[in-house]
């Protein structure tokens, strides 16, 4: 076997592996958050409690009524996005015309909700989800294994934050998404219906969530923290990227997953805080983030 | 066509609109001329429900919208080109050209707009904003022709353009009203209203205080010259 920087390469790659999985969940979770914050002009603080409500609902739909993996994977997004209208509709509408601080305040306190009602029926201890059969296992590429589950959800990952670029850039529904945030009160006088278009893009923003919370319940427990646990890392990726930014958030939830992953193999102590370096080096240089536009 | 009767709007605690009263019959050209600050925009975002608050009458086609959300509105056939033309940065030229959803059949189809105006076709790829000023007010009013709206609210069109420019929007006014569009416009520039227009609206402080036929506006030069203060 041999060896990189005097690293083997298993463990090098390895490492990178994992950088790429967590790199597809930070993606995942801050293209929401910025797709919702462009549109809602909300920071999304239960981002993190709706990603673990997706792996709940999975695990439910398991259990309870004996509902696989792949069926999971369409429908814990659905009910999450439903959840999500009622949500938005119910309490973040109201605050609009308020600060940012007061959606942060609610959704913050949103998030200690959702999270205390999971901990207190299900406990912390964490549930067990099994990798669908297909998918377990491992492939030898000569240079490392590779876990056929952490293959699948770099890939999925990658592809479901590409098609939600492309839906965003390329497509009708996209320019008028894009015009909203701009200048709701014109798109609306040309005869859109933008509270529904609020309403659906926060749904699709925490529909991605869930999406992730699904392919993280095979790999971590499926416990009331696991939002938590990441999303304090996908504000810092959010900022990095540039508050807003779609491509932005997309490349940076990748790239700083790899940088996080690196960090393991050549400096262990710093592999926690190095996300937290790199955005107050990139506030102190770029305040507006990597992708994002100065006002 | 459309009917306003004592047409209140208020920002906040600031009463701007203190009952304003005009009509505009189908196909005809109508400007609201008046001073900075008289209320002409108002009444334009008062028509398309984009004031916080509003009371009166407005008929249009005989049916009341004062009540309704501003895409309703919309949606009953009018259509608004905003002062300072509300193009979308983050579009391009054919995604901001696309952006107002067809709400019903009778607009223009993008070939006939290419043909009216062929400088958007040039720069279809462009970004919106990255435009001449005068080449995005002209895919301001392209944008709404498309969409079926009869009525069409245009707020300063001329405002800050080059006189070559404005007399391209000028044409293109009077090729509009042409096809039978119905067009409610706000002008400072009555010069330039006086070639496009049926009949005028002089307004002042949110209130309509005279009408003049475009046919008796020479004769009335010298009242307009006091109302507009020029």
């Amino acid at each position: 076997m041999f060896s990189i920087f005097g690293i083997p390469a298993p463990l090098l790659f390895g490492q990178i592996l994992l950088g790429l999985i967590n790199g597809g969940f930070y993606a995942l979770l801050s293209l929401g958050l910025a797709i919702i914050f462009g549109m809602l002009n909300i920071i999304n603080f239960a981002h993190g409690a709706l990603f673990m409500m997706g792996a709940f609902v999975a695990w439910m739909l398991l259990n309870y009524l004996g509902i696989n993996y792949w069926f999971a994977l369409l429908l814990s997004p659905l009910i999450i996005g439903v959840f999500g209208i009622v949500l938005e509709k119910a309490v973040i509408s109201r605050l609009y015309k308020l600060d940012h601080l007061y959606g942060l305040l609610l959704t913050f306190g949103l998030a200690l909700v959702i999270e205390g009602l999971f901990r207190n029926e299900f406990g912390s201890s964490g549930l067990p989800y099994q990798i669908p059969p297909i998918l377990s296992g491992a492939v030898n590429l000569g240079f490392m294994f590779l876990p056929i589950y952490r293959g699948w959800v770099v890939v999925v990952a990658f592809v479901v934050c590409l098609a939600t670029w492309l839906i965003i850039e390329k497509t009708r529904l996209g320019s008028t998404l894009r015009a909203a945030t701009e200048n709701p009160a014109l798109v609306q006088a040309f005869g859109v219906n933008v509270p529904r278009l609020v309403s659906l893009t926060y749904a699709g923003g925490v529909a991605l969530a869930a999406f992730a919370g699904v392919l993280a319940a095979p790999i971590y427990s499926v416990n009331p923290n696991m939002g938590s646990n990441f999303i304090i890392t996908v504000f810092a990726v959010v900022v990095i990227g540039g508050m807003g930014s779609i491509i932005g958030s997309v490349l940076t939830g990748f790239g700083l997953g790899i940088v996080e992953g690196l960090t393991k193999v050549f400096y262990p102590q710093a592999s926690d805080t190095v996300i937290f370096v790199v955005m107050v080096i990139v506030l102190l240089t770029r305040p507006a983030g990597l992708f994002g536009k100065t006002a | 066509m459309l009917e306003i009767q004592g047409l209140n709007a208020w920002y906040g605690e600031s009463h701007v609109l203190h009952g304003i009263d005009f009509e505009v019959r189908e196909g005809e050209v109508v400007t609201l001329l008046g001073r900075n600050g008289a209320g002409k925009t108002t009444t334009m975002k008062a028509i398309m429900g984009l004031v916080p608050r509003r009371a009166g009458n407005i008929r249009f086609r005989g049916a009341e919208t004062i009540g309704l959300r501003p895409d309703l509105i919309a949606r009953r056939g009018i259509a608004l080109c905003p002062e300072e033309r509300g193009i979308f940065a983050t579009l391009n030229v054919t995604e901001n050209l696309l952006l107002p959803p067809v709400i019903a059949p009778g607009g223009l189809d993008t070939e006939t707009i290419y043909t009216l105006f062929p400088n958007l076709k040039e720069r279809a790829a462009s970004q919106g904003t990255k435009l001449s000023g005068g080449e995005q007010q002209m895919l301001a009013i392209a944008r709404i022709l498309r969409t079926g709206a009869r009525l069409l609210l245009l707020d300063e069109p001329t405002e800050g353009l080059a006189p070559v420019i404005v007399q391209q929007i000028g044409r293109t006014i009077r090729e509009i009203k042409k096809r039978g569009f119905t067009v409610l416009l706000v002008e400072q520039n009555f010069r330039f209203a006086a070639t496009v227009a049926d009949r005028h609206y002089v307004v002042e402080h949110g209130r309509v205080i005279d009408m003049i036929p475009n046919a008796l506006l020479e004769a009335n030069m010298a009242k307009l010259h006091d109302y507009l203060g020029v």
